[in-house]
């Protein structure tokens, strides 16, 4: 680029949507590379870090390691943390947008997809896996979702993804082990009592689609007193189909050989186990079996199906085959979903904010300067490797426009730049901000509660109890 | 996870990192630490997400072909985690899973870059 980097003097002030992955490597990169910027990071909860705190499994500790590095970026002097401020709510998007040179939002993925089954809503213990892992990780708008655990001893969990094997784990696992995580108290008690010994886990296609990993499945099959069930001969009937494609690719060749290897195992065998799980290919939930008097969900139908297409992307295709398996719990894992935000072009399809390496498309005066990163960047799947590349590229992005003089200069100087002209707006407006120095008091009483326990931390689950703790 | 101490001036285990941005970066190392620790005891880019225990990726490094070679096997636990590495390579291993030894001694590894083609300069 020709242009020169932007004078030392002049100062950019940045706004952040979002306080998961994304917003931080994100803010990372930019205050690497940016020494006179100023970040202002808005959180809709009073604690930060998004699904590494309300999605990541209670088994998945090291996985939480990388909150140590996101606490090196908070203590950033030019950085600053603003939780409890829900954007499009307490505050719109169009009262931030003259105050900053740009506004990145990484704001995630808060709702999920449906099936699309009559009465989805209506019967008792059908649930999201996002209420369900909310539920057991804390997260406070599910803490009181309650599921019947001792009425069956079956669970349906319909998807084939890491999040679905997360819940079948959780489900499955020693409780022992986890009474030493960070799972809330409300989940151990109730899975304490639990009565599910077998899970299955639906999914529209074949095992060549299974769209899980090889460290979630190995977890599963190492998982004690418990047999994996699935139908071997398909299993190996599309690995020889798709045997191209499996040379090709080598981690779907190895997520094969271990499903393959998993599912053969003479050990587990031979010796009788109490527990149990399943992968059903081809199948497609139809009907929600419910008991005519009480309601309560007794099946699920599911149809048959049959793969027609390319074999690297075939499509299921319903063959009219009915079979009907008994359950009691069933979780629909088949995706998060993000919301738009007023004001914003947002393709509901793919369940994304349109952009071209991050920088929001559709250009008019509103929306220039606005960046995206992370599950609302590019559609909710992957783990945070990919969600931290993908921050990369939108701080490059904003750096690139920045040294191209594409970002235009924050409209009117007669507003104070960032978060100072805000701050009484919300006060006004009764909204109560919590810094990040708030949120460790909260992290240190949760610390403190766990360490008794044998747990890393006890979570606060209300709201209302963090920000008493962190005397807002 | 440790921090590592550096060898004397002039002893030590030769490695290189070559940067994103192509630049290569000579540091010296003991025997037993890890190309992850290494690389942040030199101020080196490169990020270890979960700080070594296996459940990331992001520490993923290209090794030099001579060098792969004589690296023992990963195990299936790396190998599950490398097949989730932006930019899969025949020769990639995980930076937290390569421990130094003599006859590592002069190794070169790349770090893959983040973003393919944007070039930034930098500004630092
Ligand atoms: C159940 C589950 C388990 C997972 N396990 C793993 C794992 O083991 N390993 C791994 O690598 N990856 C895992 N992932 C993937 C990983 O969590 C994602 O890659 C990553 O969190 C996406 O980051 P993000 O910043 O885009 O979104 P998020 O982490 O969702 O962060 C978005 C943030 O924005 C906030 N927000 C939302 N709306 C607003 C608003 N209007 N105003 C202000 N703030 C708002 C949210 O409260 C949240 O804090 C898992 C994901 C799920 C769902
Ligand atoms: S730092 Fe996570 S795997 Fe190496």
């Amino acid at each position: 680029s020709t242009h020169p980097p932007p004078a030392s003097t002049e100062a950019l002030t940045i706004g952040m949507v979002g306080s998961g992955p994304a917003g931080f490597y994100t803010a990372q990169h930019l205050l690497r590379n940016l020494p006179n910027v100023k970040i202002d990071m808005y959180e809709a909860l009073p604690v930060p870090y998004g699904l590494v705190r309300f999605g990541v499994a209670p088994d998945h500790p090291e996985v939480k390691n990388v909150i140590h590095k996101f606490e090196t970026i908070a203590q950033d002097p030019r950085f600053r943390f603003i939780g409890n401020v829900r954007i499009g709510h307490d505050l719109d998007l169009a009262e931030l947008k003259p105050r900053y040179d740009a506004l990145i939002l990484s704001y995630g993925a808060s709702q999920d997809q449906r099936l699309g089954l009559p009465d989805e809503d209506a019967i008792p213990n059908v649930f999201s896996a996002r209420a369900f892992v909310g539920w057991y990780n804390g997260l406070p708008e599910h803490r009181d979702l309650n599921p019947d655990l001792e009425s069956s001893d079956t669970a349906v969990v319909i998807g084939q993804g890491n999040v679905a094997l997360d819940v079948a784990r959780v489900l499955l696992m020693p409780l022992d082990e986890l009474a030493k995580t960070d799972i809330t108290e409300h989940a151990l008690e109730a899975l304490r009592r639990s009565k599910i010994r077998h899970v299955h886990l639906i999914g529209r296609r074949g095992p060549l689609q299974a769209s899980f990993t090889a460290k979630e499945l190995r977890e599963m099959i190492a998982l004690p007193d418990t047999k994996l069930h699935l139908d071997v001969p398909l299993l190996q009937s599309q690995m020889e189909a798709g045997s191209a494609i499996l040379s090709k690719e080598r981690p779907r060749r190895r997520l094969m050989e271990l499903l393959l290897k998993g599912a053969t195992n003479p050990l587990s065998n031979t010796s009788p186990t109490s527990k149990s799980w399943s992968l059903k290919f081809l199948s497609s939930p139809i009907h929600l079996v419910t008991n005519p008097t009480t309601q309560a969900l007794e099946g699920l139908q599911l149809e048959k199906n049959r793969l027609e297409g390319p074999l690297n992307a075939p499509r299921a295709v319903g063959t009219g085959e009915i079979e009907e398996i008994p359950c009691g719990l069933l979780l629909r894992s088949i995706g998060y979903k993000s919301v738009p935000l007023q004001g914003l072009p947002f393709d509901s399809k793919r369940g994304m904010i349109p952009n071209v390496r991050g920088k929001v498309q559709n250009e008019d005066s509103f929306t220039s300067g606005i960046y995206v990163a992370g599950w609302l960047k590019r559609g909710p799947t992957g783990v945070i490797a990919a969600t931290m590349y993908d921050a990369i590229e939108t701080a490059d992005t904003i750096i690139n426009d920045i040294q191209k003089g594409e970002l235009q200069p924050r409209i009117g100087p007669t507003v104070p730049p960032g978060f100072k002209g805000l701050e009484s707006m919300l006060r006004a407006r009764g909204v109560k901000v919590v810094d990040f120095h708030a949120w460790k008091k909260i992290d240190e009483v949760e610390v403190a509660e766990g360490t008794p326990k044998g747990k890393p931390r006890e979570k606060v689950v209300e709201v209302d109890k963090m920000m008493e703790i962190a005397g807002r | 996870h440790k921090a590592v101490e550096k060898p004397k001036t002039g002893e030590g285990l030769q490695v290189n990192y070559i940067t994103p941005d192509g630049e290569k970066v000579t540091v010296y190392a003991k025997e037993g630490d890890n190309l992850l620790d290494i690389a942040h005891a030199n101020d080196i880019d490169l990020e270890g997400a979960c700080e070594g225990s296996l459940a990331c990726s992001t520490c993923h490094v290209i090794v030099e072909d001579k060098y792969y070679d004589q690296l023992e096997e990963p195990s299936d636990e790396e190998n599950d985690m490398l097949d989730l590495a932006f930019g899969l390579t025949e020769t990639s291993r995980l930076g937290c899973q390569v421990i130094m030894s003599k006859e590592l001694d002069g190794i070169t590894v790349r770090l893959p870059s983040a973003t393919r083609n944007l070039q930034v300069e930098k500004l630092r």
